[in-house]
């Protein structure tokens, strides 16, 4: 629970946290990701962290993935890991 | 249906009844819209990518189909008609305005249907509503067909129909679109179509725009910001699309949480095949395994047992000398006539042979490949694995889709880069496929002269393209400014592709592109043909024979190959199957035909997309490496 309330990029998270959007990137991205639901405040999983940074979320059951260099402008805040040692 | 009947060209009924006099205005030069047929209801048929869309098309429409491209774009429509209704199935999207040529397409179908049938995913409300939700927004009279009804009770999930329709105000019906449930109650609920429930937040700025533009659907669109329909009515767009979509984000969350109760525990196994497809230490694996068995139908099966059969037995054993002892005992023709006709490179024999012994088979080959790549949803789990690979080309995740759908049709992945979100990644795409990735077509006669050649000319040609293929794109991602768009897509679920499906597009783009290829090979033989009676072949052998002979190290009639390889690849390639040639030969002329021009069909789509200048430099070039390249191969093999 020390990792609790960090607010770090997405791109650091990894697979298993659980984590609470805290803000997206502006411009025309912004709009693709209210679309598919992942403005602020909603609560996703990190499903996968893949080398070199390419995050996928999950939201109940819809998955995103998202390249590193956006995942590293979304900013997130760390809401509990899957298990401590992961 | 008591409006249908008061139509007429030029007036369009809005969803109040009240005819628009302004239809003409509503041109945008990029996008022309449909002609609509005067007398029946015309039914949009609407949802996100891979929802069961077609299925749901293929019973409206039964047997009576027409597919054409929307007028201006390359994009896919199918149109059926029943009973008193004429269907028209769009493209898959999330959401509608003009992001996308896709996009634009839904948009325009949409504003002029009567009715839309709108189908969701009920495995994925929360991504699917958010487009309903959309058209309630905009007015239309619609119907939500609820599919995949029997997955969401495999994964122990509950949806309340009754409260989902409540929240809505229109009409859902639950299906099982592939088994046919509830696709009946669908047909006869078409009369009972109706405007949903308008939210109150949306009102009154709907009230205002509503008296200046006439309809409710382009009233939103406008406020939402979209350019080209607030250009069709003289206005400026508007600029409350951010606080329209939050809010529209917000009542699908609401709604969502009121009619889904979610009771699962564990992951399916199709989810957990999805994960594995991203991962590289499964991804890999899989990937490949993929491509061995799409070699194992389309390289191995396709291209040799199959072509064999049709193109040696059919083509070259019974059909070419009916036909030449026909013709021949038809009148007494000159010579040259007779060879134009008949003769090696006949127009009559060698082009029929060409496309329906040997190329007719690959395409299919190739297309049923292709559909079961889309239809199982693993392209989008590719372009995520591959994302971080393709950032070192300038490219995201999502350029596999052209890269790989070059491997089919150069030609139509090089409008396909329009998917790409930048100029620079559009660029650069273009660039990788008109050098360095063969076509189906060409693939597939590669492929067969590589498999009489032996493993190491496959694995020397392999490395020699990828080669190529690596320094172009790292090349150009250095030289050129700006930077690529980042990757950020949904991931569909992972299904079983259906047969009718696979079949039903692997005919239609079968067709189109026999369609668009066959003149150019008749074309094609008549060029070659004439240079061959002029003795211009002859010239322009001689005159390349320093660089095929020397040079390439290659026999002067490979030189023939080059001419053919200019008005097609493939044509080209096919032109080297009849030559002999050693082992390693093959691979200096296969790499340099691989990477030689791109066909005219290609080079013609490439002019309209990147512009002349981009387009001229990128053949060019095309000459350049591909005899550099070649001659170095060849210098350092033979």
């Amino acid at each position: 629970m020390v990792r609790q309330s960090r607010k770090v990029p997405l791109v650091v998270v990894r697979s298993g946290d659980h984590v609470r959007i805290v803000s997206v990137p502006s411009g025309k991205l912004r709009t693709q990701f209210i679309r598919l639901g992942i403005n602020e405040g909603e609560r996703v999983v990190c499903l996968e962290r893949l080398p070199g940074g390419t995050i996928v979320i999950q939201k109940n059951r819809q998955q995103i993935a998202l390249g590193h260099q956006l995942a590293r402008q979304v900013i997130v805040q760390m809401e509990s890991a899957r298990n401590e040692e992961n | 249906m008591g409006q249908a009947t008061e139509k007429n060209s030029g007036m369009r009924p809005t969803a109040e009844g009240k005819p628009l006099a302004h239809v003409e205005k509503h041109f945008h030069p990029g996008v022309p819209r449909l002609e609509r047929e005067t007398e029946k209801t015309t039914v949009a048929l609407v949802g996100n990518p891979n929802v069961g869309k077609s299925v749901v098309f293929n019973y409206l429409s039964g047997l009576y189909v027409d597919v054409s491209n929307y007028p201006g774009t390359t994009v896919e429509i199918n149109r059926g008609v029943f009973e008193n209704y004429v269907v028209y199935d769009t493209p898959g999207v999330y959401g509608i305005s003009s992001f996308s040529d896709e996009e634009s397409v839904t948009r325009d179908i949409v504003l002029d249907a009567d009715l839309v049938i709108d189908v969701v995913d009920a495995t994925h409300l929360e991504r699917d509503l958010f487009l309903t939700q959309q058209l309630v927004d905009m007015g239309k009279k619609m119907i939500v067909v609820l599919n995949f009804m029997d997955e969401v009770k495999r994964q122990k999930v509950e949806i309340n129909v009754e409260r989902l329709q409540h929240f809505l105000g229109v009409k859902v019906i639950p299906t099982i679109a592939v088994r046919k449930v509830g696709l009946d109650e669908l047909k006869q609920s078409l009369p009972d179509a109706r405007e949903g429930t308008q939210r109150e937040e949306l009102h009154s700025l709907l009230h205002t725009m509503l008296s200046r533009v006439g309809s409710q659907a382009e009233a939103l669109l406008v406020l939402e910001g979209d350019p080209y329909v607030a250009a069709r009515h003289g206005i400026s767009p508007g600029t409350h699309q951010e606080r329209i979509y939050i809010d529209r984000r917000n009542r699908v969350n609401y709604i969502v949480n009121h009619v889904v109760v979610d009771h699962a525990t564990s992951m399916q196994l199709s989810g957990l095949l999805g994960r594995w497809a991203m991962k590289p230490l499964t991804g890999v694996p899989m990937l490949l395994t993929s491509l061995y068995l799409l070699y194992l139908l389309v390289g191995k099966f396709v291209a040799q047992d199959i072509v064999d059969l049709t193109e040696n037995q059919l083509g070259k054993g019974i059909w070419e000398p009916w036909l030449r002892s026909a013709i021949v005992s038809l009148m007494s023709w000159p010579p040259w006539l007779e060879a134009l006709l008949v003769g090696e490179f006949g127009v009559l024999t060698m082009t029929t042979t060409y496309l329906l012994f040997l190329l007719l088979p690959l395409v299919i080959g190739f297309y049923v490949a292709l559909a079961l790549l889309e239809d199982s949803g693993y392209l989008p789990r590719l372009a995520t694995l591959v994302d971080r690979l393709l950032n070192f080309l300038g490219l995201n995740g999502r350029a596999v889709i052209p890269l790989i759908l070059g491997f089919g049709c150069v030609t139509s992945a090089t409008i396909t880069t329009r998917l790409l979100g930048s100029e620079r990644e559009k660029t650069i795409a273009t660039t990788i496929l008109q050098f360095a990735i063969p076509c189906s077509a060409q693939l597939a006669v590669i492929a067969a002269l590589l498999a009489g050649a032996g493993f190491a000319p496959l694995v020397v040609y392999v490395s020699v393209i990828l080669a190529v293929l690596i320094s172009i794109g790292t090349l150009l991602n250095r030289l050129m400014k700006g930077e690529s768009a980042p990757l950020l897509i949904d991931l569909p679920p992972m299904r079983l592709p259906r047969f009718r499906n696979v079949a039903r597009k692997t005919s239609v783009r079968t067709y189109q592109f026999m369609k668009e290829a066959t003149p150019w090979f008749f074309v094609g033989a008549l060029v070659v043909g004439m240079l061959q009676i002029t003795g211009l072949l002859d010239a322009w052998q001689r005159a390349l024979m320093p660089v095929t002979t020397r040079w390439l190290q290659l026999p002067p009639e490979a030189a023939t190959a080059f001419v053919m390889g200019i008005v097609r690849r493939d044509f080209g390639a096919a032109g080297l199957y009849s030559m002999m040639f050693s082992p390693m030969q093959i691979v200096v002329a296969l790499v340099t035909i691989t990477l030689f021009v791109p066909c005219v069909a290609s080079l013609m789509v490439m002019l309209k997309e990147r512009g002349v200048k981009q387009g001229v430099l990128i053949w060019a070039g095309t000459w350049i490496v591909a005899f550099a390249v070649g001659g170095i191969v060849s210098h350092i093999l033979i």
